[in-house]
């Protein structure tokens, strides 16, 4: 039989030629970065946090000094052209350390971050998509975890396994993965009921093809965005259980650690308090601002 | 209601149960020998396998699980400290009051300081005031709270003498401990406030009641804010979660003999039933802060009553079908 080829279709096909080349693609994700590269405010968050990634890469040909230098004739130096953030009270460069120190916070939350949301999201995928009983015993777990503040429970994990970055951070995406969880269950809910994941289970989309193929990526967006925050509050936490002595120990640069000691010294030598406080609030400042954008942009209510 | 009020009791059961079961694995997974930590390292061989018979070390994991609950649910026993000697609970309980007074006045504080800079950002959008005020809540939210404690302690104890620079003896001293534990938490209520009142401000029953010629003060603040503030208040209960978090760190940098510095404490001498005692009661005030807060919420929200309303109409309607 001929293939049928009527002036309509004709049509489409000059118009398709002629368009060839010139249709900008569109998909939400394209959308969302569109929007987001409008707003300034997270594009600087997206660059500090890729200026920090340089350093920590680059932080060997940065630093003039290793991590643990000690000079003991230079002990508690202030700011100098020498030592431009001043010597710590071992003699070492405050300065080496804090570049160093890029290699350890940022991260160490990140770490912490993605297991919780793995560990969460496989909860919460199977919680979301079983429904029912299965989804109530998940949950009601989820909340005898919860009913102890989270800093509390990563402090008790971190206090009964011992010092070391391996323990803090499990301490860490433990005491965290019950939240982490509800988030990406929330997400994959307000999905699930939508046409496209019905057409899926008709045309007989497996229950993992259903939920990594088609649930999943329509719910990454509030994921995505929770996951930005997150990442700021694990290194908040990294940084607080360091600084009480509960997390990542010295001689490791990490900027929480450098300060457990900067209490006593607030009278001598003030300025050991400045620099590493600093560094953890810009690196989380940076994540703020662009989860912020992130939101925003991703978020179709507010456009 | 009430089928709520005693489902949200019953609850707290497991809960409980649940925070002794991992507590209790936590001091299991513990590496070291609380036997060498009460009798020393060089006591006899005797000696040592006397303490683990009388801490009851050599029975099995799930009946030491089922002592160790029993202990606490019915007598309230949760041991003896090992540094001290003295009930865990008692030496808790004396402290706890301090805990507890540190995080709800920050949080108290927090909402009182925060709440109108909010309302002010969202109605003046896009002002100097609101820039300002949002840039400080961004700080807030990012800022370190021990480190904000340190550099509040240089600033106002050390350098200007205004205020102590440990212990809460005197009203003075309060100030720093409260602010750094609300902190983060002002930075937070401010920036949820302004967006949930910009999105309150929006809708229709606002223009109606200016539409009626209200005055913009009712307006803002009897007809707005009263929605706008539904969020905040329903996660007033997992702020003080992160308070209660706060306070054992304020606890440390300003000296306050409160259950977080006696759990840090604890920590460094490796007392492990005076760290388990004080997560399991700060678990469980945290569990009753929760339900006060559930209840207060379901009695404020009334979308939460009517729904509880008409579940119970239902089932009357249905009982009166069956008969």
């Amino acid at each position: 039989m001929a293939k049928l080829y009527t002036p309509a279709m004709a049509a489409i096909d000059k118009k398709k030629a002629r368009l060839k080349g010139k249709v900008q693609k569109s998909s939400p994700g394209r959308e969302a970065w569109k929007r987001l590269r409008r707003n300034k405010l997270a594009i600087a968050g997206l660059v500090i946090l890729i200026i920090l990634v340089l350093i920590a890469v680059f932080a060997p040909f940065i630093a003039p000094e290793g991590i643990d230098n000690q000079v003991l004739t230079r002990r508690l130096q202030p700011p100098s052209s020498e030592h431009i953030m001043g010597t710590d009270e071992f003699g070492r460069d405050i300065f080496s350390r804090i570049i160093y120190g890029t290699q350890i916070s940022f991260p160490v939350g990140l770490i912490c971050t993605v297991i919780a949301f793995a560990l969460g999201g496989v909860l919460a995928s199977i919680a979301a998509f079983k429904g029912g009983r299965v989804d109530n015993v998940i949950m009601r777990f989820m909340d005898i975890f919860q009913s102890i503040p989270p800093l509390l429970f990563a402090i008790a994990i971190a206090a009964s396994l011992g010092n070391g970055i391996v323990n803090l951070v499990l301490a860490i995406s433990l005491s965290t993965m019950p939240a982490r969880s509800r988030v990406i269950r929330a997400a994959i809910l307000t999905v699930k009921s939508n046409d496209y994941i019905e057409s899926a289970r008709a045309i007989g989309a497996s229950s993992t093809r259903q939920l990594l193929k088609y649930m999943l990526p329509n719910a990454m967006g509030p994921i995505l965005t929770a996951f930005t925050f997150s990442v700021a509050t694990a290194i908040l936490t990294v940084s607080s259980m360091s600084y009480i002595g509960l997390g990542i120990t010295p001689p490791t640069p990490e900027w929480g650690s450098m300060l457990s000691s900067s209490k006593a010294l607030l009278r001598t030598a003030p300025y050991t308090l400045y620099f590493p406080g600093l560094m953890i609030m810009i690196t989380v400042l940076a994540l703020n601002l662009f989860g912020d954008g992130l939101r925003d942009a991703l978020d179709p209510r507010l456009k | 209601m009430l089928r709520y009020i005693v489902k949200r009791l019953l609850w707290m059961i497991p809960v409980v149960i649940g925070v002794l079961c991992i507590v209790f694995v936590l001091s299991v997974v513990t590496p070291g020998d609380p036997v060498t930590t009460l009798v020393g390292a060089d006591a006899s061989a005797e000696a040592k396998e006397a303490m683990r018979e009388k801490l009851g070390l050599n029975d099995p994991v799930y009946v030491r699980f089922a002592n160790y609950v029993i202990k606490i649910v019915t007598k309230g026993d949760l041991g003896n400290s090992y540094t001290s000697n003295q009930p865990v609970k008692t030496e808790i309980l004396d402290r706890f009051p301090v805990t507890l007074k540190l995080t709800i006045a920050s949080v108290i504080v927090a909402l009182l300081l925060s709440v109108p800079l909010g309302i002010i950002s969202a109605v003046k959008r896009y002002s100097w005031i609101d820039n300002l005020s949002m840039a400080l809540s961004l700080i807030g939210v990012s800022i370190p709270q021990f480190w904000f404690a340190l550099l509040t302690l240089l600033l106002f104890a050390v350098n200007l003498r205004w205020l102590p620079a440990s212990g809460i003896s005197s009203v003075k001293g309060w100030v720093l401990p409260v602010l750094m534990i609300g902190v983060g938490n002002m930075g937070n209520f401010a920036r949820t406030t302004r967006a949930s009142m910009l999105e309150v401000i929006q809708q229709d029953y606002i223009r109606t009641a200016r539409a009626k010629g209200q005055k913009e003060a009712t307006v803002i603040i009897k007809h707005g804010l009263r929605n706008a503030l539904i969020p905040i208040v329903a996660n007033v209960g997992n702020v003080v979660g992160i308070s209660l978090g706060g306070a054992v760190i304020a606890e440390n940098i300003f000296s306050v003999a409160g259950v977080g510095k006696y759990m840090l404490d604890a920590i460094n001498s490796r007392d492990w039933p005076a760290v388990q005692g004080g997560i399991i009661l700060l678990a469980i005030a945290f569990s009753i802060i929760m339900l006060i807060m559930d209840l207060l919420y379901a009695a404020i929200d009334p979308r939460l009553k009517s729904e509880f309303r008409a579940r119970g109409r239902k089932k009357a309607g249905r009982k009166l079908q069956v008969a």
